[in-house]
Order: C-alpha cells, then sequence, then structure tokens
C-alpha cells in the first residue's frame, strides 16, 4: 500500500477543506481588527460574534460564557489558574486526577509550589474516577474539582454527571477539558453539570492554536492573559479571527455528522481491538471497554518497546503513538498508564491508534495484517526469554 | 529525528540471535529507561570471532546494539573493550541528545561479555 494511513487523530486531525475555505477571506481580504470603530473592523467583529453564537449552541450555553483562547493549553491553564486565584480568600485546594493532560497537571504543579494544596483522585485499573471519592476529598478549602471528559491516551470516558451532582451539592467550582472529546461525542454543558469546560479546535478538523473556554454565568475568573479588554477583560489580544471562524465551521459540520460519525468509528474500533487481540498474543487492552472514545485504541503488546513498534508501522507508511518511556522525552513511561495500574515495563509496549474521517475498515485490516509480524518481530529480538538472568 | 544510519539499522540489523555455546555473556539493563539487552561472543586468539544481540529497546537501542557488533566484529579483546558509547554514537552519524543514552547499554553489554569471558578463561590472558 503506497498510500499513508494516519492513525494519530488523538494528537491533531487535518484541516477540513469547508474549514479552510470559511477562513481564507480573513486571512486575505478581511483583515481589520474586530476592536477597531470603522466598518473593515466592524465586519470582523460581526464574524467572530456569530462563531462565539455557534459553539455557545451547540454546548447549550449562552454566548456570553464562550471565552476564545489560543487552544486547548490555555483553555486548561485559564479555567485553574483563573479561578484559583479570582477564589484565593475561599480557600487553596484543588482536586484533580492523577490521568489529567500536561496543560491540566503542570498548572497543579505550579501551583503546588506555590502554597496550593492538590488532591490526586485514585482512578480505577480503566481509569475512571468514582464520584463518591470526589465527595470525600472535597473540603471547607477546595475552590476547584478539574476531572477530564475522555482520557487521550487510553480513550476513557469519566463520569462527569455523576461527579457534577457532587460539585453542585457541595458548591464547588466543577471545570472539565473536553479536548478530546468537544465534536466527537455530546458535550452539553448543563446535562454535564460543568461550570467550565476546555476545547480546541484542531482535535475536530479545525485550525490549530485556537480553542475556547466555557466559563458558567457568575463564575470568578482572574485573567491569564492580561491586556486589551477583549473577551470582556477575561483575554487580551487581538482575535485570531481566520481561526476562530474555522472553529466555528468546524463545529457546524461537527453538529450535523457527529452521531453517525461516532456509530461509524466504535465499529471500526471494535473491530480493531479485537483484531489485534485475535492475532497477537499476550496483549493488553488499556482504558475501558465501553466507556470509551469512539476512535481510539490503546493497547500494551508485551515484549515489543512502544518506539520500536512506532517506527516499524512508520515503515508500513502508518502513523501512530506511544505512551513508551522511549517516546516520552522524560524517559519515564506514561503517566496514565502506570496510574491506572500497568507495570512499567508493560507500559513500555504501549501502541495507541486514533482514528477520524479518513479511516476505512480496509485501512485498518492493514493495520491488523502488519501488525502482528511486526510485534513478531520484536518479541524475537528481545533478550527476556527463559535464561534471561542466568548467564550460561 | 534519527539519522538514515540509525534507521538503516533498525531496519536491517546485523547480527541478531546468540551464538552457539558462547565464551561470554554479557547482560545489561538501562537502569535510565528499563531497556534490556544480551550480547554472546566466541573468543578466538585473543580476539572477537563472533558476536550477536539481543535487545527489547527503542529504535536507537536496536541500532547501537546492532552497530556495536559491527564495530567489535574481529577485533582484539583490548580493543573491542575500549569502544565507547560516543564512539557508536559516532558510527550512526549521531543520535538525537535525548537518545545518548541508548548507547550506554551496547557499550555496557559488549564490556560486560568480555569480562564473562575473562572471569571464565583466567589462564588465558597473557
Ligand atoms: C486532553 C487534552 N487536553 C489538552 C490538550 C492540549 O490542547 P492544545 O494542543 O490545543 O493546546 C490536548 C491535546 O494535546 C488533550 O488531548
Ligand atoms: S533505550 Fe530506552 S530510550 Fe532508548
Amino acid at each position: 500500500m503506497e498510500k499513508s494511513i494516519y492513525m494519530d487523530y488523538a494528537a491533531t486531525t487535518p484541516m477540513r477543506r469547508e474549514v479552510l475555505d470559511a477562513m481564507m477571506p480573513y486571512l486575505t481580504d478581511e483583515f481589520g481588527n474586530p476592536s477597531s470603530l470603522y466598518t473593515l473592523g466592524r465586519r470582523t467583529r460581526g464574524v467572530i460574534e456569530e462563531a462565539r453564537e455557534r459553539i455557545a449552541a451547540f454546548l447549550g450555553a449562552d454566548p456570553r460564557e464562550i471565552v476564545f483562547t489560543s487552544g486547548g493549553t490555555e483553555a486548561d491553564n485559564f479555567a485553574v489558574k483563573g479561578t484559583v486565584y479570582a477564589n484565593e480568600k475561599k480557600g487553596n485546594h484543588i482536586i484533580t486526577t492523577p490521568i489529567e493532560h500536561h496543560a491540566i497537571l503542570a498548572p497543579c504543579h505550579y501551583l503546588e509550589k506555590r502554597g496550593f494544596d492538590v488532591t490526586y483522585l485514585p482512578v480505577d485499573e480503566y481509569g475512571l474516577v468514582d464520584a463518591a471519592d470526589v465527595a470525600k476529598a472535597i473540603t471547607e478549602e477546595t475552590v476547584l474539582v478539574s476531572v477530564m471528559h475522555a482520557n487521550n491516551e487510553i480513550g476513557t470516558i469519566e463520569p462527569i454527571e455523576e461527579i457534577s451532582k457532587v460539585t453542585r451539592d457541595k458548591k464547588v467550582l466543577f471545570h472539565t477539558d473536553a479536548v478530546q472529546t468537544f465534536g466527537h461525542i455530546p458535550t452539553k454543558v448543563d446535562v454535564l453539570g460543568v461550570d467550565l469546560l476546555s476545547m480546541s479546535a484542531h482535535k475536530l478538523y479545525g485550525p490549530k492554536g485556537v480553542g475556547a473556554l466555557y466559563v458558567r454565568k457568575g463564575t470568578k475568573m482572574v485573567p491569564v492573559m492580561h491586556g486589551g479588554s477583549q473577551e470582556h477583560n477575561r483575554r487580551g489580544g487581538t482575535h485570531n479571527v481566520a481561526g476562530i471562524v474555522g472553529f466555528a465551521k468546524a463545529v457546524e459540520l461537527a453538529e450535523k455528522e457527529m452521531d453517525a460519525e461516532a456509530k461509524r468509528l466504535i465499529e471500526l474500533r471494535d473491530y480493531l481491538i479485537a483484531g489485534i487481540v485475535e492475532r497477537v498474543e499476550d496483549v493488553r487492552v488499556n482504558g475501558h471497554p465501553s466507556k470509551r472514545l469512539p476512535n481510539n485504541a490503546s493497547v500494551c503488546l508485551n515484549g515489543a518497546e512502544g518506539e520500536a513498534i512506532l517506527l516499524s508501522l512508520d515503515m508500513e507508511n502508518i502513523s501512530s503513538s506511544s505512551g513508551s518511556a522511549c517516546t516520552s522525552g522524560t524517559l519515564d513511561p506514561s503517566h496514565v498508564l502506570l496510574a491506572i495500574g500497568v507495570p512499567a515495563e508493560v507500559a513500555h509496549s504501549s501502541l495507541r491508534l486514533t482514528f477520524g474521517s479518513t479511516t476505512t475498515k480496509a485501512e485498518i485490516d492493514y493495520v491488523l495484517e502488519v501488525l502482528p509480524p511486526i510485534i513478531t518481530r520484536l518479541r524475537a529480538m528481545s533478550p527476556l526469554d527463559a535464561s534471561w538472568g542466568k548467564k550460561c | 529525528m534519527y539519522t538514515e544510519k540509525v534507521m538503516e539499522h533498525f531496519r536491517n540489523p546485523r547480527n541478531v540471535g546468540e551464538v552457539e555455546n558462547p565464551d561470554g555473556v554479557g547482560e545489561v539493563g538501562n537502569p535510565t529507561c528499563g531497556d534490556m539487552m544480551r550480547i554472546t561472543i566466541k573468543v578466538k586468539d585473543d580476539k572477537i570471532d563472533d558476536i550477536k544481540f539481543k535487545t527489547l529497546g527503542c529504535g536507537a537501542a536496536i541500532a547501537t546494539s546492532s552497530m556495536v557488533t559491527e564495530l567489535a566484529q574481529g577485533m582484539s579483546l583490548e580493543d573491542a573493550e575500549k569502544i565507547s558509547r560516543q564512539d557508536i554514537a559516532d558510527a550512526l552519524d549521531g543520535l538525537p541528545p535525548q537518545k545518548m543514552h541508548c548507547s550506554v547499554l551496547a557499550a555496557d553489554g559488549l564490556r560486560e561479555a568480555i569480562t564473562d569471558y575473562r572471569s571464565k578463561h583466567p589462564a588465558e590472558e597473557g
């Protein structure tokens, strides 16, 4: 197969043609600054407000509750730092999970160094948080609970609705990082019961470098970006007009296609996971079997190393991802796999395949054809056999 | 991120496996990332007559293992012992900085195999 097969949709997605077409005028003739009063500026101001309305409607929110950001990372940073700094008089306690994206964990670690207390909730073997543990962890000092909607590595979808019953009852702010779910599965804020929700356009066929944070009306926040009065003084900086227009176009398309696409992807996902388990011995499937992102297959292929698997798949023109130590840059295996109790040496062999709009069953069949011999080859190269540690 | 030479050795690793009735065995684990390697050698006239490796690890771990066997093949034990991780990385046209530790596995594995040989054949040490 000459064609290249992209199976890393959780990392980013290809931008759709319709999105580019929608953006194009704002990269060319329609260049006015939305904060300017003359016609050219008023026009771009108008499209930003239309985009805001579209995204708000998709969330079941009010347009004033949407703050545009430079992406998921900024939305997460804003959610955490913006709320805790605004509520310092109330308390200094944050509750989150050990399996969050670094865009949540790193701000939490930063705040810990500055005197805040952070509780990392326990997760089960699938990565699920128990709402009862949230209730137990909340104290008088708690100002924010942040639990991701779905995990980017293992795909597990968290019980956000159950957790929000607890946070509402205890009157604590609740944030969810919905970067992996927004535009893929339902994310109505009133159904989820969240006060803050992070989104990123490039995960749903939109442009990179643009996203938003939903902030429920009445939530006290300090800005993360101090500057001009844009976004009701919550986020200074001239708007990324083309990016915001592209983001809204991606949301419009997702709204129409999401349900059917999720169904299609779930079928492919279950077919792929079952196929790997059937064809390769000693496989561990990571994440929950059904409470799972439609497009995520995550496995550990014990006895082969993740980066070596990834490079071997790349030689077959397949783009994939691994949470192995050797690919992480930090040399520690994925914090998510370790948190769900995968031993370090097994976590080392992880492979994540995530798919989307271009993925076909033929592509999945191709992966199922080339993966088993790759694993056989790498396992045959491994010194970990019966004689390991017993020199002749 | 890897050089063409690293990828070439990853695609077609030389001397994979184990020599029969080895004269020396080196088994090392990489404490940094948990990867593992076994080198087996046959020694003749104080020279490496045959050498094979088995490695569980990343692309760089496999390529450096392959390269060290190629470098050491036919070398005197004295010279082979001196092969450094830098020598291995250089022979592969370099490694990314965060992957330099991978070559430790190969250099240490070979040295350990030679030490093992010497411990079993003390008389032959001139
Ligand atoms: C769960 C999650 N949160 C946050 C981010 C960061 O988003 P962005 O790349 O838009 O900064 C990502 C994407 O990598 C993600 O998967
Ligand atoms: S040997 Fe593990 S990172 Fe290379």
